[in-house]
Order: structure tokens, then C-alpha cells, then sequence
């Protein structure tokens, strides 16, 4: 019987990934050498009233709030209404002139890269701070290497260069071409069908980690290092700065852009538009594969 | 207002009341857990709570999603696209700053070998500065 | 075609982004940090040539960010008061950045500098944005942007004490970028507009209706309380003293004295522009700010008397001084609105003086930050143990310095008011004796003289720079109060 729940101990931690038995234990004993550093019961006891009372102030402000935004949901306008303040004259020229005015079919990526591309250039500025702030804090560097981490590193490395997982490799190198094919077509579909830069981005960012987590990272290094990730994100942020630059100079002042909108429906239409979700898709795929990486290799 | 003239205006109010309910709880976790990864889980539980907000703004009864479509010209067939492109800018910004606090909680986590926010507060203070 | 000088503010927007975005492509931190003032210096000289053109030809414009105008595509609308904010904007953030480019490069390393500089150049580019903007939701996107980049450059120090107090401004930042969200999105359900002139038109029509009424007030609430959490107004200022103390001398200072001001800008443009400030007057949301800077003022200081640390001393201060920008707003005048801004200009010259020569005081004692340990440490650089004493005689209110005109200006305002009049002076009278209480000890403590003559340190060409420009910008609105109290009369009566 005791044999019995050694074995489903033991396999239940497999399941749960509890492997590498060294790191384990070192993890464990460094994680009991930090809890000694607390301080003695009172010092806790004290904080813990403080943070009672912090609670209790906590808990009636939130309370307030949803209270308060509750009862405004009430007297808001109703759900799915044709007569909504929101259904104006901004929403019928976005319907019905978007396709002349920005040739794109998909009205919310002629809204959102036409209309209001200011806002979505700012939104791209957000990922690309996201991305880099990101790499400054895990960036491996000589400030935030633990002590023997880096031994760690390797025998983790070695580990994963040994175990290779045959199913998840064939099934990889099956599927990975449809992945990206598939986010490709979802950018540069974005203004034809619903889609765009973002999703489709997303789409070839998971990927590119699915290969990472296959294959391991040092594969996905052999075509995308450090220097190829600064260099598309930067570019694609450029490329994006420089046509909506231009295209801002040019609506304010006047100007013709001298950018042909090409038919609806075509994928070589809509002006500016096919560019910009390019860009940003690119943007977002470097995003999320570095997201990855960073946080699991502290380097792309 | 009576009962059934009430319960009529929740139900038909589902989205934005589901909507401010979600918005409290995360709000109320992300003040009060000490964990924090769980305070992220509830950063975005509250900010997801407004995307569902605006987004339910542009839907319309009976209209069809915003693209256009062969012969179904005027803006009266279409919902409103606006929200959804509001919503797509707040889940990018929603994400990037998910993924900001996950590398700072990485950082803290390294060196201190715990997400409690209150005992990294508590050893944080003894160091020198 | 346009004239020229309407352009300024897109390229100066556009300008900072792109060297953001090009700034991890550079080389080393050397060429980063002469990228980002030389960009942050031609925006100030830009924008201080378009307050000139504005404030002769006493106009303002709006200029469309596309080819469809309002309601259907993005929207500036410039006039003479947010150009003479961004040329202050920039200008300090160029003087941050080169007074302490010398703890800075020991304080981040050589990797990673360019990427501080990206956040140095995005925080530029967030405040120009918000400064001029037309539409509510840009405004919140560059919000978003201000904030990470804020966090950014408070971690920049990469110690775990920085990275703690920048969890928790993180959190506390969000929290009020979730109210503010969810401001603007019940905002749009009543309104459905997001570009500001549609919207003013819009709230005009509900108020006549009297439709709405109470999601409206509701709205007004949550803007103020998210960016009034953003801005350490009083409650809700527990982050600020170990994020601002904890970083680096440029960090400190470009937090302190302009990332909160940005929000506060926008919180007024979007009073003046959507609500009209009768309106807000009428809700009483005044009387709570009001409330809340004198709270924030007489909180700010007397935290900032027991404080031995000199950064996070400083910090306190700032507190005290965002409690005069709220009380401002909340006097209910015109006149009060006009200090309230003066005061974020005085502020936003005098905070990085302070924080600047409070770092170099401290890089020449070898990092230490205790009073007790700077005593003397004035006698070893003069100039920097002047500019401290510059700038903490303006905190207090002597003539001849912008802090003292501001105050004046507060007296001004108030005069009118009643009940609020006595709170007001009263308020002003005891803040100034609290600063007093704790500046002078501490000028005091840097000019003591100890047993030996201590040797003079190293000259910082830079910090020489820019703390002799942050002196003169200080006496400047002490004595030439006049012209600039003008622009601003002149920019809140256009928007």
C-alpha cells in the first residue's frame, strides 16, 4: 500500500513537472534560508493589525465604488437601443463613407489605422515600452544574477537539449508553417475580413514561442538574435511614424497624399493602411516572442 | 419603479451591470491581496470588466458585425464600430502592462524567494539603501 | 496649406516618439543621452517660438491629425498656455537629463542606458500629448504611456528597494487608470463622442434636458479621483516618497516635477474644454479638491520634517506642493486657477533644482544620503549648495523667487471667497512656516563648517549647466511674473 502512494506521489510530481531533483532542492533550501530573515512574531503581529485596519478602509471604499457604479447602470441608456446617444452622425459616416473614404472593407481597420490612427500609434508605443522595459529589467546583466544561477542555466540547457519530445517536435514541425501562413494572411487580410495586425501578429508571435518551446531557444536564435528583434521593432515603429507623419502633414495642411486607394476587396487597396498592419504585426509578433523568451531565458 | 419594470431594465442591462460587479471584484483584490501574481490576475479581471463595458455600447439589435457586405449599404444595418476599436487599444495597453508588472514580480521573486508583497516589503526595509 | 508655425506641435510630438523609438538602435549611453536633449531642446525652442507667434496674434488653432476633421479623426488644439507649458516641459526635462548624466551612468548600466533614454524621450512625448490634445481617448492612451515609462525609469536603478516602490506605484497607478477608463466609457455611452468640442456641445444639451444626470456626475468623479490618484492629491500619495527617493537624481527629478503635472494639465483642459468650469463649480467638486490640497499641503510637510533622508524629504515636499496646485483649482475663481498653474510652472522649475543639487551634493559625499552625513558638503561645490539654497528659499516664499509669486497669486485668488479665504491664507501661512521648518535646517546643515577645510570635488560641466539654467528660470518667474501670469490669463480664457 505504502509502495502504492510512493509511486502516485512520484507520479503525480512528474505530472507536475517537479523533475530536475537538484534545482528543486536548492530551491527549496534557499526559499527556507529567506524565510528565516523575517523578523520575530511581534514585529509581524504589528504589521498584520495595521494592514487589518487598511483592510477594513479598503474593503468600504470598493464597496462604495461598485455601490455608486451600480446604481449609475441604472439610469444609464439601454442596452442594444437603435436611439442611443451613441449612434450619431460619427457612426454613419465610419459606415457608410468608410469605404470610399479609406477603402477598407473591415470598417473597425479603417477606423482604427485611418480615423484614429493617432491613437493606435500610441498604442504601438505602448507594446514596443512594454517590450523594452521588460529587457531592462531581465536582460541578464551583472545585477541581477543570483549566485549559482548560472550553473543552473546550463544544467537546465543540457536537461533540454537531452529530453527531446518527440510528438511535440513532429507535431511542431507540422503545424509551425500553417501557424505562420495563417498570421500572415490574418495581417495582410486585416482590411478585407475581420483580422488585422494585432491578431494576426498575435497569431505568428505564438508560433514562433510554440517553435521556442519545441525545439528549444537556441534554434529560434539561429534566425532571430538579439540584433534582428531591436532591428524589426525599430524599423516597423519607424515605418509606421513615417507614414503617419506623412499622412498627418499631408490632411492637415491640405495636401493630396498622391496614394491610390485601389478597389475594395483587393488585398493591394486601401492606401496606407495594408503597410501599417504589416508593420504593427510585425511589431506584435517580436513583442510577444520576446515576452517569452525574456521571461523564461532572461535573453533573446 | 415596480418590481417587474425593474427586473425588465436588469435583465435587459445584463452586459454593463456583469460588467461593474467584474470591475469591483478586481478592483477590491488588486487593493487587497498580498500575493502578486494574484493582484495581476485581478488587474486584468478589472480592466477585461470595462472592455465587456464598451464593447456592449456598440452592439445594436438586430445589425450585423461592421463589415461591409455586398448590397447592404446605410448605416442603419451595421453595429457600432467605435467601441471595438476602443476595446483593441485598451487590451493591447491591458497587456503591456501585464506583462511589465509579471517582470518586475520576476525580479522581486529571484532575489527575495516569494510573492507576498508584504514580506518583501518587510526585508526590503532592512536593507540598506 | 497651413503657416508654418502651426505645425510646431505635431513635429514636436512626432519628434520626441521617433527618437524614442530609434534610441535602442544607438550605440552607447553617451550618444542616447545627447540625442534625447538635443531633440528635448529644439521642441523647448519650437514650442517657445509658437507662445510668441500665439500670445502676439492672440489666437489659437486646432489642428487635424488626418484628413477628416472632429468628430471623425484626431484632433491638437494649441494655444498660447500649452505652448508655454510644453517649452517649460521640455526644457526641464533637457536640464534633468544633462545635471545628472553623471549618476545615472553609474546607476544603470552601459546595456541598458539607450533604453532609458527611449523612456525619457516617451514621458516627453506623453506630455506634450496630453498638453495638447483634442480627444479624450488619445489622452488615455498616452496616459498608459506616461505611466509605464514612469515605472520605467523609477526601476532604472535596478535595486530591489526601487523595484518594491515601483510595484507599488504600479499598482496604485492603476487603479486610477481603471477609474479613469471607466469614466471615459460611461462618458461615451451618454454622449458618444470622444473628440472634446463635440463633447462640451453634447454635456451642454444633456444639462438643458436634464437627461443623464446622475452617470454625469458620476463621470466628473471618476476622472478627477483616477487622475487625482495619479497625481498624489492627498489621500492617495503613499507611493510617492520611495518611488521619487529612491531613484536616480534625473528620475527623481522628472517625476517630481513634470510627470505629475502632466495629468494634472489634462485633468484642467478636460474641466475647461468638456464640462465648462462653471459646471464643475456647480457640483462642488472644487470644495473636495480644495479640501483635499490643504490636507495634502499641512500632510506634505510635516511627513517631511521628520524625514532625514534627503531625497525622500524632497519628495514629502512635492506632496506639499501638489496640495497647493488642488487647492488652486478648488478656490472656485479665475484667479485661482491662474496661480494653480503659475505654481505648476514655479514647481516644475524649482523640484528638479532641488533634486539635481541634492544628487551632486550627494555623488561628492560618495552616496550618502543622510543630512547628517551632507553636513558641510555645499563648501566642496558652491554651486550646487546654492542652487539648494535657491531652490529651498522659493519652496518657502521669499520675494524675488517663483515661489513667492505663486503664493501671491493664491492670496490674490482667494481674497474673495469668504469661508475660503481664511482656510486658504490661513493654509498658506502655516505651509510656509512648515517649509521653513524644514529647509532651513537642512541649508543650514550643508553649509555648516567642520573641523577641516574639505577639498573641492571634481567639476560636472553639466550639472554646472543646467543648475545655473534652473537658478536663472527660478529668479525669472519670481521677477517677470507679470508677462507670464498674462499667457496664462490669456490660454484659460481661449479653451
Amino acid at each position: 500500500m505504502s509502495k502504492k502512494t510512493d509511486a502516485l506521489r512520484r507520479f503525480s510530481g512528474w505530472v507536475n513537472g517537479e523533475t530536475a531533483g537538484h534545482a528543486a532542492v536548492r530551491r527549496e533550501a534557499a526559499r527556507i534560508e529567506h524565510k528565516k530573515l523575517l523578523p520575530e512574531l511581534d514585529e509581524q503581529q504589528r504589521i498584520r493589525l495595521f494592514s487589518w485596519q487598511y483592510k477594513l478602509v479598503a474593503l468600504v471604499v470598493c464597496l462604495t465604488v461598485v455601490a455608486v457604479l451600480l446604481y449609475t447602470v441604472f439610469h444609464l441608456p439601454l442596452f442594444g437601443d437603435p436611439e442611443n446617444p451613441a449612434v450619431n452622425e460619427v457612426v454613419q459616416r465610419y459606415v457608410e463613407d468608410g469605404l470610399e473614404e479609406t477603402g477598407a472593407v473591415n470598417m473597425v481597420a479603417g477606423m482604427i489605422l485611418d480615423y484614429r490612427a493617432f491613437d493606435t500609434f500610441g498604442e504601438s508605443s505602448v507594446l514596443f515600452l512594454a517590450v523594452t522595459s521588460v529587457m531592462m529589467l531581465l536582460l541578464r546583466d551583472a545585477r541581477n544574477i543570483v549566485r549559482d544561477e548560472d550553473v543552473q542555466e546550463e544544467h537546465e540547457r543540457v536537461i533540454e537539449r537531452q529530453t527531446s519530445d518527440i510528438i511535440l517536435q513532429k507535431v511542431t514541425s507540422l503545424v509551425m508553417p500553417c501557424i505562420m501562413m495563417f498570421g500572415a494572411y490574418v495581417v495582410l487580410n486585416g482590411h478585407i475580413s475581420p483580422g488585422g495586425g494585432f491578431s494576426g501578429g498575435a497569431v505568428m508571435g505564438a508560433g514562433l514561442i510554440l517553435l521556442g518551446a519545441s525545439f528549444g531557444i537556441d534554434k529560434v536564435r539561429a534566425f532571430f538574435t538579439m540584433k534582428t528583434f531591436r532591428r524589426i521593432t525599430s524599423t516597423a515603429l519607424l515605418c509606421y511614424a513615417a507614414s503617419k507623419a506623412y499622412s498627418f502633414f499631408t490632411g492637415a495642411n491640405g495636401l493630396e497624399t498622391g496614394i491610390p486607394l485601389g478597389t475594395p476587396g483587393a488585398i493591394f487597396s486601401s492606401g496606407l493602411i495594408l503597410v501599417l498592419d504589416i508593420c504593427v504585426g510585425l511589431v506584435v509578433a517580436c513583442t510577444m516572442y520576446g515576452f517569452y523568451v525574456l521571461f523564461s531565458r532572461g535573453e533573446i | 419603479m415596480d418590481l417587474h419594470a425593474f427586473l425588465t431594465k436588469a435583465v435587459s442591462l445584463r452586459f454593463e451591470i456583469a460588467a461593474v460587479i467584474l470591475f469591483g471584484i478586481g478592483f477590491m483584490n488588486l487593493m487587497l491581496r498580498h500575493n502578486l501574481i494574484k493582484k495581476i490576475v485581478a488587474f486584468n479581471v478589472m480592466d477585461s470588466s470595462v472592455f465587456l463595458f464598451l464593447a456592449s455600447q456598440g452592439y445594436i439589435d438586430g445589425r450585423i458585425a461592421p463589415i461591409a457586405r455586398e448590397g447592404i449599404v446605410g448605416a442603419e444595418h451595421y453595429v457600432n464600430p467605435i467601441p471595438a476599436g476602443l476595446v483593441l487599444t485598451g487590451i493591447v495597453v491591458s497587456v503591456s502592462v501585464s506583462a511589465f508588472f509579471l517582470a518586475l514580480v520576476q525580479r522581486l521573486y529571484k532575489h527575495y524567494h516569494t510573492v507576498d508583497f508584504d514580506e518583501i516589503m518587510i526585508m526590503a526595509k532592512k536593507k540598506v539603501d | 496649406m497651413l503657416p508654418i508655425y502651426q505645425n510646431i506641435p505635431f513635429v514636436c510630438i512626432f519628434l520626441c516618439m521617433v527618437c524614442g523609438i530609434t534610441m535602442p538602435l544607438q550605440k552607447n549611453g553617451r550618444t542616447a543621452l545627447w540625442t534625447a536633449v538635443a531633440a528635448c531642446l529644439t521642441v523647448s525652442l519650437l514650442c517657445c517660438c509658437l507662445t510668441l507667434i500665439l500670445y502676439t496674434g492672440e489666437e489659437s488653432f486646432v489642428y487635424q491629425m488626418g484628413h477628416f476633421p472632429a468628430p471623425w479623426g484626431n484632433e491638437l488644439y494649441v494655444g498660447p498656455l500649452e505652448a508655454m507649458l510644453g517649452m517649460t516641459f521640455s526644457a526641464v526635462m533637457a536640464l534633468s537629463l544633462l545635471g545628472g548624466r553623471r549618476t545615472l551612468m553609474e546607476d544603470v548600466l552601459p546595456p541598458k542606458q539607450p533604453f532609458y533614454f527611449t523612456m525619457m524621450c516617451m514621458i516627453m512625448a506623453s506630455l506634450l500629448a496630453l498638453s495638447f490634445t483634442n480627444d479624450v481617448f488619445t489622452g488615455y492612451v498616452f496616459i498608459e504611456i506616461s505611466t509605464l515609462a514612469a515605472c520605467a525609469i523609477v526601476m532604472a536603478r535596478d535595486t530591489e528597494k526601487t523595484i518594491a516602490a515601483t510595484i507599488r506605484y504600479l499598482v496604485i497607478s492603476l487603479l486610477g487608470s481603471g477609474l479613469f477608463l471607466i469614466g471615459l466609457a460611461m462618458l461615451y455611452c451618454i454622449t458618444g463622442h470622444l473628440l472634446m468640442p463635440q463633447l462640451r456641445q453634447k454635456v451642454f444639451m444633456l444639462l438643458v434636458m436634464n437627461r443623464y444626470r446622475v452617470p454625469f456626475t458620476v463621470v466628473v468623479g471618476l476622472l478627477t479621483i483616477g487622475m487625482g490618484i495619479k497625481s498624489a492629491m492627498f489621500p492617495f500619495y503613499a507611493w510617492l516618497p520611495q518611488a521619487h527617493g529612491g531613484a536616480t537624481t534625473s528620475s527623481s527629478a522628472v517625476l517630481s516635477g513634470l510627470v505629475l503635472k502632466g495629468y494634472i494639465v489634462f485633468l484642467l483642459r478636460i474641466f475647461y474644454r468638456v464640462f465648462t468650469i462653471q459646471e464643475i463649480r456647480a457640483l462642488n467638486i472644487t470644495n473636495v479638491m480644495f479640501a483635499f490640497g490643504v490636507a495634502g499641503m499641512m500632510v506634505g510637510s510635516l511627513m517631511a520634517i521628520r524625514e532625514e533622508h534627503i531625497k525622500r524629504m524632497l519628495a514629502y515636499s512635492s506632496i506639499a506642493q501638489i496640495g497647493y496646485i488642488f487647492m488652486g483649482l478648488g478656490l472656485g475663481t479665475d484667479g485661482g486657477v491662474q496661480a494653480a498653474v503659475f505654481q505648476i510652472m514655479v514647481h516644475a522649475v524649482t523640484k528638479p533644482l532641488l533634486f539635481l543639487c541634492a544628487g551632486r551634493l550627494s555623488e561628492i559625499r560618495g552616496h550618502e544620503k543622510s543630512l547628517y552625513r551632507l553636513r558641510g558638503a555645499a563648501r566642496q561645490d558652491k554651486l550646487a549648495g546654492i542652487g539648494f539654497t535657491l531652490g529651498g528659499l522659493s519652496m518657502i516664499g521669499i520675494p524675488l523667487l517663483g515661489g513667492f509669486a505663486a503664493k501671491a497669486f493664491f492670496a490674490a485668488g482667494a481674497l474673495t471667497m469668504g469661508v475660503k479665504m481664511w482656510v486658504a491664507l490661513l493654509a498658506l501661512a502655516a505651509s510656509s512656516v512648515l517649509n521653513a521648518l524644514y529647509y532651513i535646517p537642512a541649508i543650514l546643515a550643508l553649509w555648516s563648517r567642520g573641523e577641516q577645510d574639505p577639498s573641492p570635488a571634481a567639476p560636472d560641466r553639466g550639472f554646472m549647466t543646467s543648475a545655473s539654467a534652473l537658478m536663472a528660470g527660478v529668479l525669472a518667474l519670481g521677477t517677470m511674473a507679470g508677462p507670464v501670469i498674462a499667457v496664462i490669463r490669456m490660454g484659460l480664457s481661449m479653451l
